[in-house]
């Protein structure tokens, strides 16, 4: 896990709670990610993801620990790990176009504002959005094609690491199944690792490789990396036909309904690492074998 | 009347109003100068039939409004300017000592909306400086500057600077987070940041307190012009009234309306250019 491509090591978040006092969001939490890897993470309202995201962002330091990228560690923003905000992440006063050729010529300074404008317009093109819509202000834009916008802005930089705050979070079912999909057929043929908060099981199930599972905070932990052991390219109507689909889905049911509760708030000894134990479920090997439906493989 | 818009109804109102207030004033005053057919000859001594003492009728004040109009800009000496020349002399002023006070306050404001160190420092002596009636610096500044020309400009100044300034520190302090981690995940330095994310988001409050700021300028123009006298708009009404011309006191009353809402116009048209939907 001290190779991967991005290691998180040790992190530890406190915040003063109010009173005097501090609480502490999540501590020693340790994790890799591979490169080209799409990891989402699940878990209940509070428990400290988005901390996490904007520490691996860059815009947030930890108050211990540190995350690594490519062997170096992260300090601050930077263009190689592209965000996609939940809220708000587009400016306003700028159209869809002018919102992603911000992005773009920030990246490619160098570039004359036709070939900006170019990438720009291929980038949105990937998401869905052409025509007269591009040249509209975010508030004439439906909340999906914000998001298209997002995901553009975002791609179009070709950030190493790409980091989604429940991106979907304020969309219908019907809008959030069209960019699933468009954010896969972006991502695909791309190197590019992808980390993604969400709240959506069956969202998590049909984009990831691998699923961190985060118990309830204060204290909270990355207590499991669920692999998702369907094959690429998934459909959403086909994978709910899979053997694993279901196993997968009852698991990560389970956690969030039950054990996330259970295992929360332990304080862990000093110099601790918590390290999420990664969980395999296969159903396809072959009934012969008779599988456990959680199958925990200590790392 | 249900067919017409909105607008249009609203005009036809204006109008009528406008028509019913000028006969209401018109005939007001010609019932006044009949009564001046019966004056006591103790009257007719003290002068109370002088037509020039009294409030002139709105026929009078459109001839005159037409005259001026028609040659605004004529000199014939220094009591006797057109009101085009009055009224520029004002404007000068008033935008002189405006844009002084928008690159100070601007910048300054910037300053103090994104460091909260910044805010607290400069707090107290804004607050102490703002409520000051601004021609209550006057006296000082005729004193210090030695010129009334100068000082009546920074009286402008003084007093348009306070609007800018805190409406300044207000928009930048509020601008959205999302907004600045946006540029802060692209790269951009701090200039790059302010001018191309904090200057956009909070460009509709920087403007809002551009338009008080002109709007109280206006308004203390004049009273500073009573005060220095020379040349402008306010010596113009109180030059008129040293002379009991009153038809001239109400016209330039009306041109110093007109201009302050063109000033005002100006700046709406900015505000609206400048707006955004979040
Ligand atoms: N700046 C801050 N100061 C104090 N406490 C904070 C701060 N930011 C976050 N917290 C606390 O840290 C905890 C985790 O917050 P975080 O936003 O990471 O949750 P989350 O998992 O993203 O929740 P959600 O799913 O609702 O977005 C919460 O209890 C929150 O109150
Ligand atoms: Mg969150």
């Amino acid at each position: 896990m001290a190779n991967s491509f991005l290691s998180i090591e040790k992190l530890t978040q406190r915040y003063p709670d109010g009173k005097g006092g501090e609480f502490t969001v999540f501590e020693n939490a340790s994790f890799g990610i591979e490169k080209g890897e799409f990891v989402c993470i699940l878990g209940h309202s509070g428990c400290g993801k988005s901390t996490i995201m904007n520490i691996l962002a860059g815009l947030s330091e930890p108050t211990k620990g540190v995350v690594k990228m490519d062997g170096f560690a992260v300090s601050g923003p930077s263009l190689d790990r592209g965000v996609v905000f939940q809220n708000y992440s587009l400016l306003p006063w700028l159209t869809a176009l002018k919102n992603v050729t911000f992005g773009v010529a920030a990246r490619f300074p160098d570039w004359t504002k036709q070939q900006v404008e170019d990438r720009s317009i291929a980038f949105l093109d990937k998401v869905g959005l052409s025509g007269d819509a591009i040249h509209r202000k975010p508030s004439q834009l439906s909340g999906g094609m914000r998001q298209r916008v997002s995901i553009a802005r975002a791609f179009a930089n070709e950030p190493k690491l790409l980091l989604l705050d429940e991106p979907f979070g304020a969309l219908d079912a019907l809008t959030r199944g069209t960019i699933q999909e468009e954010l896969l057929k972006v991502w695909s043929g791309t190197d590019q690792t992808v980390f993604m908060i969400t709240h959506d099981i069956d969202e998590a199930i049909l984009l990831a490789d691998r699923i961190l599972l985060m118990t309830n905070g204060p204290l909270a932990r990355v207590a499991e990396s669920v692999e998702i052991t369907i094959p690429r390219p998934r459909v959403r109507t086909d994978i709910v036909e899979h053997p694993n689909y279901y196993a997968i889905r009852n698991h990560l049911v389970q956690f969030l309904g039950k054990r996330s509760a259970e295992l929360a708030g332990q304080v862990s000894a000093e110099g601790e690492t918590h390290s999420p134990q990664t969980v395999r479920i296969d159903k396809t090997r072959g009934a012969a074998d008779e599988q456990p439906l959680l199958q925990a493989v200590k790392t | 009347m249900d067919l017409l818009s909105e607008n249009k109804r609203a005009a036809i109102w204006s109008i009528a109003l406008l028509i019913v207030g000028l006969l209401v004033w018109e005939m007001s005053i010609s019932a006044q100068a009949i009564n001046t057919g019966e004056l006591t000859e103790y009257e007719l001594l003290t002068g109370a039939d002088t037509a020039k003492a009294g409030v002139p009728p709105p026929s009078e004040v459109a001839v005159k409004a037409w005259q001026e109009l028609s040659n605004p800009f004529y000199d014939a000496g220094p009591n006797d300017k057109g009101i085009g020349i009055q009224i520029g002399y004002s404007i000068y002023r008033v935008l002189t000592g405006y844009f002084l006070a928008a690159i100070i306050a601007i910048p300054l404001g910037f300053l103090i909306g994104m460091s909260s160190v910044a805010y607290k420092a400069l707090n107290p002596f804004i607050q102490v400086l703002r409520p000051i009636s601004p021609l209550a610096w006057m006296p000082l500044a005729l004193f210090i500057i030695q010129d009334s020309e100068a000082s009546a400009i920074f009286v402008i100044f003084i007093c348009s600077i306070w609007p800018m300034l805190l409406n300044t520190a207000f928009g930048v302090a509020g601008v959205r987070e999302d907004w600045v981690n946006v540029a802060r995940t692209h790269e951009l330095g701090a200039f790059k940041t302010a001018f191309t994310v904090v200057l956009p988001a909070a460009a509709p409050t920087i403007v809002t307190g551009m338009r008080i700021s002109i709007g109280i300028a206006w308004l203390v123009i004049v009273a500073a012009e009573m005060l220095v006298g020379g040349t402008g708009i306010g010596y113009y009404v109180w030059n008129e009234w040293n002379n009991l011309d009153l038809t001239s006191v109400i016209f330039s009353i009306l041109m110093i309306g007109v201009v302050g809402m063109l000033l005002d116009a100006a700046f709406g048209l900015l505000q609206r250019r400048v707006a955004y939907v979040e």
